[in-house]
């Protein structure tokens, strides 16, 4: 039994099941982290201060959200992300090519850069915490470790994925016939789709809770 | 519990062929036949708590034998477990899981699935989802007794069995979200040849935008759940308002969060929930009717149309469920707008189902009695909706048991005698037997006249204003002095509820082994693919000889000069000769 339309598109609907499958995916992530960001507007919205009573240096009360979050190490991170989305299209680009080595190259980077930012992530973390704010602390934390924190769940997700079509997963280009070579790289355009979703998200938590 | 122990206990006796085939399968029509008896092993669950609050409603503080009596504690788990179970562990798994799993492929010609290996994980999804649920029942103080609708403050602050119930939510979530996805797929991409949107069945119509709004809706309660589970667990307030007292105090938390903005996620996917309920059941009532009515559906095209209009419109209702939290006229106002509008077609689509009854020679089947049953029963629900959608007549209702007897009449003789409609209809297609009619009968008029000595009587209850949530039944109310006794009346119709499901489960039994077996494949000449162009009983993976080709709509019954009363889909519609043509135009 062969299901149609795994490897080539449907002439009528011009894409492939997986493609398909991912974008739908994708929309209920959108509908996961809009309700997520609506959850933020409506807390933000009652709140009598933003982010609430916290000291920040010696004595002063903070009035900005910046003052308490690490806008520099977040940046970073924008650009590591920003920089990973990049590496995985050319992962996926010398598929297409046909430079299996050069996809190996680029899908090892893609991995490293999406360690790197769960790395500066664990600091940005850390910093908190022997500052002794938690999420418990109020719910503008609250609202910062449980976003980032999905989103952080959300990337290892894409790092454990990307690990299994840069190690095991290579099988089926190794097989070697034209289907075959066209399965894997239609697989890791989907996985592309979702990893530029992951780095989508957090182009619009880092403004919504670090700068305004 | 049961089932899953039995499952287990089951299938650990035999060698790994059997489980692979019957328990991992990725076979799209043994999933749903594990979808559909998990999912009624779980609705005769949930209608067994029912039936313990119910003798302690009609009877309080009276021991139930070997049980002892109810606790306040136990009736409250009770409730709230049986609200989860028959939505998300019973109605929704057998109308979409299994219906949708074993038909909507058959119907449109494909050979499975889209993503054969995600179905198999959605069940299995689902099964764990279920046995995190029932297992809650024994961890200290019991399951979530915060209601099905798990509303903070006091959700948070209740015992473990909360966190169960999320957890538990989570794995069901996910297992939805991975089914609506492979179902949207599969409809848009595996569709057979000359299939087109507008010659799918309407069962498939109906199962598409289900998928579409589990796809959707769910998610934002995904993120509710999330919300909820770092109150608990992270001693987070997002759903605590500040200077919250309990009776061990005040609570020693942050404060400033919100315990509407649960209510607001919650609603954003249980109204849509609440057309998942429906959808299904329309789209099989549909298929019969126009089976046994021997007629094309009345206005197919205007019911597609409908059913997407309603689609899209159950987004923008929810707040229709707050009306008392003090959220605003305007919103109100706009809620109602939204709410009255709604209603438009779903009276389109019931209209265009009893319209296609006028003429037509109706075969009187089981299957036909319940989706015939469906029809007023889930009307009498849809109106008794319509004060509770204004805000003006909600507010007195709210919480009572008019509320109670409203969306029972939608989902219970509503929804699930479609369920069983579709059971007696598709029986023979799974098993190449037919179930007994006598039997059939007598669980469709029993099943009838309990269902309504059930839920009748809670309307006239909740307009002097009984509470939902009364362990006593309204017993210390003196405003419920007048209809108190409807309890006793209820609480037997339950009880002879369970005794006409007897019928129905020896019926199904025996049937598997000793039902009449069907003369021809498509033994209730039907036209859509699921029967003419498969085989019945059909055969393992790959479900089609050859792939068929369609030529035409799904519902071309009695076309004049043709010789049968049934044109099949992937038949062309031959006219016998071009003068009889004519004659037929003139």
């Amino acid at each position: 039994m062969q299901i149609p339309y795994e490897v080539t598109a449907r002439p009528d609907t011009g894409v492939n099941n997986a493609k398909l499958g991912i974008w739908l995916f994708l929309a209920s992530e959108v509908m996961l982290f809009g309700g997520l960001f609506a959850a933020y507007v409506f807390l933000r919205i009652g709140a009598d201060a933003w982010p609430g009573m916290m000291m920040y240096g010696t004595e002063t009360m903070a009035e900005r959200a910046d003052q308490i979050l690490n806008v520099p190490l977040a940046t970073l991170n924008t650009m590591i992300l920003i920089a990973s989305s990049v590496t995985m299209v050319m992962a996926w680009a010398s598929l297409k090519m046909d430079r299996f080595n050069r996809y190996k190259l680029y899908m090892g980077l893609t991995i490293l850069l999406a360690l790197g930012f769960l790395v500066v992530k664990g600091f940005e973390y850390g910093d908190k915490f022997d500052h002794h704010w938690y999420a418990s602390t109020n719910n503008f934390l609250g609202v910062y470790f449980v976003l980032t924190g999905l989103h952080a769940i959300h990337v290892t997700g894409g790092i454990l994925v990307n690990a299994y079509f840069w190690g095991p997963g290579t099988k089926l280009w190794k097989q070697g016939t034209a289907r075959d070579k066209a399965h894997f790289t239609n697989r890791i355009e989907v996985a592309g789709l979702y990893w530029h979703f992951v780095d989508l998200v957090w182009i619009f938590l880092f403004p919504t809770i670090y700068l305004i | 519990m049961e089932e899953g122990h039995s499952h287990s206990d089951a299938h650990s006796a035999h060698k790994e062929g059997f489980w692979r085939k019957y328990w991992f399968s990725t076979d799209h029509k043994v999933i749903g036949l594990q979808y559909g008896f998990t999912a009624l092993l779980f609705l005769l669950f949930g209608f067994g708590l029912m039936l313990l609050m119910r003798w302690q409603l009609a009877s309080p503080g009276v021991e139930i034998p070997l049980l002892g009596a109810l606790t306040p504690e136990m009736y409250n788990q009770f409730g709230a477990m049986h609200g989860t179970i028959m939505v998300f562990l019973g109605i929704v798994p057998l109308a979409v899981g299994a219906f949708g799993n074993y038909v909507v492929p058959l119907q449109i010609g494909a050979p499975d699935m889209a993503f054969p290996r995600l179905n198999m994980a959605s069940y299995h999804f689902y099964f764990w989802g279920g046995i995190v649920m029932l297992s809650s029942f024994f961890v200290p103080e019991g399951a979530a007794k915060a209601g099905w609708t798990s509303y903070p403050p006091l959700a948070d602050i209740e015992t473990m069995g909360q966190t169960m119930w999320l957890w538990g939510m989570v794995l069901l979530i996910t297992s939805s979200l991975l089914g609506a996805i492979n179902f949207i797929v599969t409809i848009i991409q595996l569709r057979a040849e000359g299939l087109t949107f507008f010659r799918l069945p309407f069962f498939v119509w109906a199962q598409f935008i289900t998928a579409f709004l589990l796809l959707l809706a769910f998610p934002p309660l995904e993120a509710a759940g999330f919300l909820q589970l770092a109150d608990r667990l992270l001693d987070t307030s997002f759903f605590l308002p500040s200077g919250l007292v309990t009776a061990d105090g005040p609570l020693d938390v942050a404060g400033g969060g919100s315990p509407l903005l649960w209510q607001h996620l919650f609603w954003f996917l249980a109204h849509p929930e609440v057309y998942v309920l429906i959808l299904p059941a329309m789209g099989i009532v549909a298929e019969i009717l126009a089976n046994n009515t021997r007629k094309p559906l009345w206005g197919y095209r205007l019911m597609v149309y409908s059913v997407i209009f309603l689609g899209f419109l159950s987004f923008i209702v929810w707040a229709h469920h707050m009306f008392i939290t003090g959220m605003g006229t305007t919103i109100s106002a706009f809620f109602q707008v939204t709410t009255m509008i709604i209603s438009i077609p779903s009276v389109v689509i019931l209209s265009a189902l009893m319209i296609t009854l006028f003429g037509g020679s109706i075969r009187f089947n089981t299957a036909m009695w319940f989706a015939l049953g469906f029809l007023p029963m889930f009307g009498i629900g849809g109106l008794t909706g319509l004060p509770l959608g204004l805000a003006a007549t909600d507010i007195p209702l709210h919480d009572t048991y008019y509320v109670i007897g409203h969306f029972h009449y939608v989902v219970a003789p509503g929804t699930i005698f479609a369920l069983f409609a579709g059971i007696y209809y598709w029986f023979p297609k799974v098993t190449g037997r037919t179930m007994n009619e006598t039997l059939g009968r007598i669980h469709f008029w029993g099943s009838l006249a309990a269902m309504n000595g059930i839920f009748f009587p809670m309307l006239i209850q909740g307009l002097p204003g009984v509470s939902r949530r009364l362990f006593d039944g309204g017993l210390t109310y003196s405003f419920s002095e007048g209809v108190l006794h409807y309890n006793v009346i209820m609480s037997v119709s339950a009880f002879v509820l369970l005794l006409f499901q007897l019928p129905f489960i020896i019926n199904f039994f025996m049937s598997i082994k000793r039902g009449k077996k069907v003369k021809k494949s498509n033994h209730w000449e039907a036209t859509t693919l699921e029967w003419s162009a498969a085989p019945t009983p059909p055969i393992g993976h790959g479900n089609f000889a050859t792939i068929p080709t369609v030529y035409h709509g799904p519902y071309e019954y009695s076309v004049p000069g043709h010789e049968q009363d049934y044109c099949p889909q992937e038949v062309p519609i031959a006219l016998p000769t071009s003068d009889t043509a004519k004659s037929v135009e003139s």
